[in-house]
């Protein structure tokens, strides 16, 4: 069974509609890619499945349902979100920024333990654990956003345009360390990115979405291989 | 309403509004003539906040303000009752610009607090300048008698005057925001920044909003005096202020007839409410002001669009659910959708 | 210079009232982002209430300790029946909202306990203590000894537990707070329980020194709103820090400043917050708004 289970999903914004009924999931472990130009809805998709706005639709997580459910139980079932923006925090200090991550969790000693390994992921951190989070560069803002998200211990990591506003090399980086965690954790993963290059590297499965409907999807190395595919659905 | 039911509807209520004095006694009749004078302090307090979307705590001050001026020039310097409506007002329209073009460059919360401020100052200053004032004590004002010639009883005769003058107020409101500065004041409610690109001074046109309303309590104080009489600062403390609140909140922010609802609501609560209990005249305002922000916030015609421009620069929105993805996108849309309207025009503006 | 040291101390006791009710002000804009008007009527209210237990043979100690609780629980009450409602939406509306709740506590207190004034017990004894050769009221230093008391409860509350934190960010961002499973609308109770537990303990603190009457805390509102103002709204070392600045001044303009009569000494909060709000709105430690387009 799925992980997550997604029919017929619509969402709009006040009169505005966005998805026009999407289908997809995701199975335990695989790293899924959501592609798609500005405003094909991509972002709606995340949002959706956190509750961040009204939809209509199969929306499971899990066999269970997330419809209608608040954000923050959302987070509770173990679905971590990085959304675009980051969510950090920039008046905290790197250090609470990360507690607040696993602030639904209750083994302290554990806790502790995650955040000892998010340094030992992401060095840059540790270094400024004590500053305010506002003070990092954008990279590694970027890197305190997916530490946060993995101090949660989620079943279920969504990602946001992670590469957004980041140059390329700190990009690569960044992919590269979140492909490593993600190897190690054998983590479930929801991709939203428009740099597709990075991203069918990253994924096994993707879909493409376009004004808010799913108009290819499959196999990330095959859409990667498949020239007309790329050509005239990314644009490259 | 189309324009003849609405010249039919304001035929009607003339003839009613004429017809009081001689249906009643004095006591009612004199009951309405405050209405009236409410009417124009809760009008002019209705233009700041409904349709120009400021906020003012503080109306009570100019409303003793204007009060003061009318018993000072009556008393003090023998100047005709007539003369002294106009002067108050002049005064308080002074007085209002002046406050208005330090306070207006603050926003919501902080301009709540300062207007507040001076509901509470002025009480004070009042009674501080006795030698003025006659402080605490209070002045008596020869009120105006109606001149024998015309065969009406002195409160007959106040309550028409009052009528005249409320009338050519409201009248004078109702000009005001069918033209130049009207438009202004709904652009710079509707979405500041785009006013600003039309080419607004935002501050001119919130100053000159801002002593407009004060102008109007003015000439409600002054009013007021000839209705009652006799001035104390005891009669304009922070209650004032609130009454007017919570007569634009029941009349209807951004409506000129909202006005004369809220009135009649401040002026006969209190009568019936002191009777059972002293304490339950603030109870009500309490409770209706609250009701109404429930129940009838979309009461205000324009009032919710500008608050949430206000909101969006204070950005609360609690991300229960779905509601907090869609008010963020909601802003976005409108934004572009009021920068569509500037640039067609003057289209988008409402009467 | 005795005096001066009195005047000083006394200064800093009042000042300590300021603060406790500028901190339940200052907590509540960083939650909820309003400035409640009605925090002096409630702490006005509560007061009653600890005069009521009081009245009823509670010893004042115990008295004002059931009355913290029930305030706090009273905060949260209103938060989440009242306030909850109108969170999200427009500035005006939550201003209107609390002014009516002004309005409706101040009457209600007087149609339960009338109009009158009574006395109110102090929690402190009437004694003054030699220190270093000054002699000072045990009140004036129970009262500082309190606030600072609370102040570290309140430091260690937001800067070394989980609720705390988590109270924090619901106030920074309540967006991202969701997103790592806060449920924002627990803080904001929290936060306004808080606050009605300090208000109330403001005026348990103020009583004892004027009249405990329905219009208890209207002056001292504007007192606490100077302090905030002065302190920056969002602040609570601004908080504090404003409090002792204005008793200070107050108690020293009084004392040795005479045309200040007794009706113009609410001008100069009055003017403190005029002035404080158009030269830096942002106070001494508040952080600096960006006027955003």
């Amino acid at each position: 069974m799925s992980l997550v289970d997604v029919e017929g999903l619509r969402a709009a914004y006040g009169q505005v509609r966005v998805l026009e009924g999407i289908d997809f999931s995701i199975d335990k472990g695989r790293r899924v890619a959501m592609l798609g130009p500005n405003g094909a809805g991509k972002t709606t998709v995340l949002r959706a499945l956190s509750g961040m706005v009204r939809t209509r639709g199969k929306v499971e997580f899990d066999g269970k349902s997330l419809a209608g459910k608040a954000t923050a139980d959302i987070a509770r079932r173990g679905v971590a979100h990085v959304p675009e923006g980051r969510g950090t925090f920039p008046a905290l200090s790197v250090e609470d920024n990360l507690r607040l991550g696993a602030y639904v969790r209750s083994d302290r000693a554990a806790v502790r333990e995650d955040i000892r390994r998010c340094y030992g992921w992401f060095p840059r951190l540790e270094e400024r654990r004590g500053l305010q989070a506002g003070s990092l560069s954008g990279g590694e803002q970027q890197m305190l956003a997916v530490a946060r998200a993995l101090m949660l211990r989620p079943r279920l990591l969504m990602l946001d345009e992670p590469s957004l506003g980041l140059a390329p090399i700190v990009t690569r980086e960044l992919f590269r360390v979140l492909g490593d965690i993600c190897d190690e954790q054998e983590m479930t993963v929801l991709l939203v990115e428009q740099n597709a290059n990075l991203a069918l590297d990253f994924a096994d499965h993707a879909y493409v979405l376009e004004s808010g409907r799913i108009v290819l999807e499959g196999e990330a190395d095959r859409i990667k291989g498949d020239d007309d595919v790329r050509r005239s659905y990314m644009g490259y | 309403m189309s324009p003849r039911v609405r010249t039919a509807v304001i035929c009607a209520l003339a003839a009613v509004a004429v017809a009081i004095p001689f249906l009643f006694g004095p006591y009612r009749v004199g009951q309405f003539t405050l209405v009236l004078v409410y009417a124009v302090a809760v009008l002019g307090l209705n233009l700041l906040v409904g349709y120009s979307g400021q906020i003012s705590l503080g109306h009570g001050a100019f409303f003793a303000l204007g009060a003061y001026t009318a018993a000072l020039l009556i008393e003090k310097a023998s100047v005709p009752h007539l003369l002294s409506v106009p002067a108050a007002g002049a005064l308080c329209f002074a007085a209002g610009f002046l406050f208005g073009v330090p306070a207006l460059r603050l926003h919501g919360l902080y301009l709540a607090l300062v207007t507040l401020g001076l509901a509470i100052a002025l009480p004070q200053l009042i009674k501080r300048f006795d030698g003025l004032t006659e402080g605490t004590q209070g002045m008596t004002v020869e009120q105006p008698a109606a001149p024998g010639w015309l065969g009406l009883e002195d409160d007959q005769f106040l309550y028409l005057l009052t009528l005249v003058v409320a009338a050519l107020m409201f009248v004078l409101a109702w000009n005001m925001m069918r033209g130049q500065l009207g438009r202004a004041v709904k652009a710079v409610r509707d979405r500041e920044m785009a006013a600003v690109t039309l080419g607004v001074d935002l501050a001119a046109v919130k100053t000159r909003m801002f002593a407009v309303s004060a102008g109007y309590a003015g000439v409600g104080g002054a009013l007021y005096v000839f209705a009652i009489g006799f001035v104390a600062p005891e009669a304009f403390t922070l209650t004032v202020s609130f009454a007017f609140l919570a007569a634009i909140v029941v009349g209807g922010l951004a409506t000129i007839s909202g006005a004369l609802f809220g009135a009649l609501f401040i002026e006969f609560v209190p009568v019936y409410a002191s009777d059972v209990n002293e304490a339950l005249t603030g109870v009500i305002y309490g409770g209706v002001l609250i009701a109404f922000m429930w129940v009838l916030p979309g009461g205000a015609a324009g009032l919710p669009r500008r608050l949430r421009e206000l909101a969006a620069r204070r950005d609360r929105h609690r991300p229960e659910g779905p509601r907090g993805g869609e008010l963020h996108e909601e802003d976005a849309d409108r934004v572009a959708g009021a920068a569509g309207h500037a640039g067609a025009g003057a289209g988008g503006m409402r009467a | 210079m005795e005096r001066f040291i009195q005047v000083l101390v006394d200064g800093i006791a009042t000042g300590s009232i300021y603060a406790a009710m500028a901190l339940a002000l200052v907590l509540i804009f960083r939650s909820t982002g309003v400035v409640n008007f009605a925090q002096g009527e409630m702490a006005m209210f509560s007061t009653f209430v600890a005069w009521g237990l009081y009245e009823a043979g509670l010893p004042i100690g115990l008295a004002v300790l059931t009355t913290l609780a029930l305030s706090f629980a009273a905060g949260m009450v209103i938060e989440r029946v009242l306030i909850r409602h109108f969170e999200g939406g427009e500035v005006l509306t939550l201003v209107i909202v609390t002014l009516g709740l002004f309005i409706l506590l101040n009457s209600l207190a007087g149609w339960i306990w009338g109009f009158g004034n009574r006395g109110f017990p102090s929690l402190f004894s009437e004694d003054a203590v030699d220190v270093g050769g000054v002699r000072l009221s045990v009140e004036s230093l129970g009262i500082v000894a309190v606030l600072l008391g609370v102040v570290a409860l309140l430091f260690l509350l937001f800067q070394r537990t989980k609720v705390g934190l988590a109270m924090r960010a619901a106030a920074l961002n309540p967006h991202a707070s969701a997103l790592v499973g806060v449920r924002v609308g627990n803080m904001l109770m929290l936060g306004w329980g808080l606050a009605a537990a300090l208000g109330a303990l403001a005026g348990v603190l103020v009583a004892p020194r004027l009249f405990l009457d329905v219009n208890l805390m209207g002056a001292v509102l504007i007192y606490a709103f100077a302090a905030a103002a002065l302190g920056g709204f969002d602040s609570a070392i601004g908080a504090v820090v404003g409090g002792w600045v204005i008793g200070v001044s107050e108690n020293l303009a009084g004392t040795y400043v005479d045309f200040i009569g007794s009706d113009l000494k609410i001008l100069v909060p009055l003017a403190i917050i005029f002035v404080v709000l158009l030269v830096r709105p942002s106070g001494l430690f508040g952080t600096r708004e960006v006027a955003r387009v």
